[in-house]
């Protein structure tokens, strides 16, 4: 399954009452190791999709979210269970670490 | 996988993709892990490159790092978007393995790792990176709109750092532990006379404030040792760069601070058919072109090393 683009206004039913995980990766245009680590997530989502929904948040387009989640570095990937952050993995990481850190939510 | 290559590259970046144009042009059929999240190297994260000679009105750092990547495809360098994990550089025939398993063999490798962004090595900088400590002033300086912020350091990173953030923030103090700056004239003087940056001489930061995100900093004195506290939004910290050379330790001779050591002007390692170049060599000039050259100069060295 291919990431997929989530909104401020599509957040609440994208993220937060999702039944399985979800995880938003904040990203913007003009970020070098943004770019870097999409390649990847959309790998690990076409691999894990069942398990676990990637999406991304443009910080850009969808500042509010982004400031309501205090976010200040991007790349940073937040883990949404049941609407609450339970992970959040912050800069570019290399496949194998990023799938290390998913690891308890891919079994 | 049986087939040798002629040459492996290790890393991109000016030194990397450089000597990946030399050494396709010379036919040997280089092969380039550019690193998996790395690809492209420190110029990455920065913004107009205005001293790469030939580009009268500068160019941007990733534009120039596109460039040079698409011009070693063109001769037909092989690139892969993926980590070297695992190094064996000991025998004639080099063993190497990436991130997804796969291994290649070589009759040489250049090593053009670079270097990593140096910490400052306290326990509430790590605890609180992403929650406003961060390293790249172009990845994150958007979310410190209208906020006073730090830059720790003084050479020339650190004062594009501050400069580049005053487009976002309201104050951007640099914060340094000696009197006068490091960094080259031109962009010091570009800074002293930047009325959002302040300075802040002769003090280091010694703990970094905040629950759940950066509130404050807490600095020493280099003169007189005095401590006092400040309230800052956010921390960058350009304090200078670590070679990336963990895999190589025990391998191939190291200095003291972990750069490789080279023959003379060349790029001949302690280990034969091992090249090393780019910013895991230099700890002195750190340019962009002085990395282009010395790519270059290992592809030539492996060339002539093939060659006997």
């Amino acid at each position: 399954m291919a990431t997929s683009k989530v909104t401020t206004a599509s957040f609440d039913a994208d993220v937060l009452k999702s039944s399985t995980p979800v995880l938003v990766d904040f990203w913007a245009e003009w970020c070098g190791p943004c770019r870097a680590v999409g390649p990847i997530l959309e790998e690990i989502s076409e691999e894990h999709g069942s398990k676990i929904k990637i999406v991304k948040l443009n910080t850009d387009e969808e500042s509010a979210i982004a400031i309501k989640y205090g976010i200040t570095s991007i790349p940073s990937m937040y883990l949404f269970v049941n609407g609450e952050v339970v992970k959040t993995i912050v800069g570019a990481k290399p496949k194998p670490a990023l799938l290390k850190e998913l690891e308890s939510f891919l079994a | 996988m049986s087939e040798v290559r002629n040459v492996v590259i290790v890393g991109s970046g000016p030194a990397g993709y450089t000597a990946a144009i030399y050494a396709a042009r010379a036919q040997l059929n280089p092969i380039i892990y550019e690193g998996s999240v790395t690809a492209g190297g420190a110029l990455m994260n920065t913004t107009e490159v205005e001293n790469f000679p030939g580009f009268t009105d500068g160019v941007m750092g990733p534009d120039l790092m596109d460039s040079m990547r698409k011009q070693a495809k063109r001769f037909g360098a092989e690139l892969i978007t993926d980590d070297i994990i695992e190094m064996d550089l000991a025998s004639e025939i080099k063993v190497l393995k990436d991130g997804s398993g796969n291994t290649v063999k070589a009759r040489s490798v250049i090593l053009a790792t670079g270097s990593a962004y140096r910490e400052i090595g306290l326990v509430n900088e790590k605890r609180l990176s992403g929650h406003g400590v961060s390293w790249c002033a172009t990845c994150d300086g958007f979310f410190f709109r209208g906020q006073t912020i730090a830059v720790v350091g003084g050479g020339d990173s650190a004062v594009e750092e501050a400069t580049f953030l005053t487009r976002f923030a309201d104050k951007v103090v640099l914060i340094h532990r000696r009197d006068s700056l490091r960094a080259s004239k031109i962009m010091a003087e570009r800074a002293k006379a930047n009325p959002k940056i302040e300075f802040l001489w002769n003090t280091e930061v010694i703990d970094v404030l905040g629950a759940d995100k950066v509130e404050g900093l807490k600095l020493r004195s280099t003169v007189d040792g005095s401590e006092s506290e400040a309230a800052f939004t956010g921390l960058f910290v350009a304090i200078g760069h670590i070679p990336r050379s963990e895999l190589l330790m025990g391998q191939i001779t190291l200095d003291n601070d972990g750069y490789v050591i080279c023959e003379g002007r060349s790029t001949r390692t302690s280990q034969d058919g091992v090249f090393a170049c780019g910013d895991l060599v230099d700890h002195t000039y750190r340019q962009a072109i002085t990395a282009a050259g010395s790519g270059c100069a290992a592809a030539l060295d492996a060339e002539k090393f093939l060659a006997h």
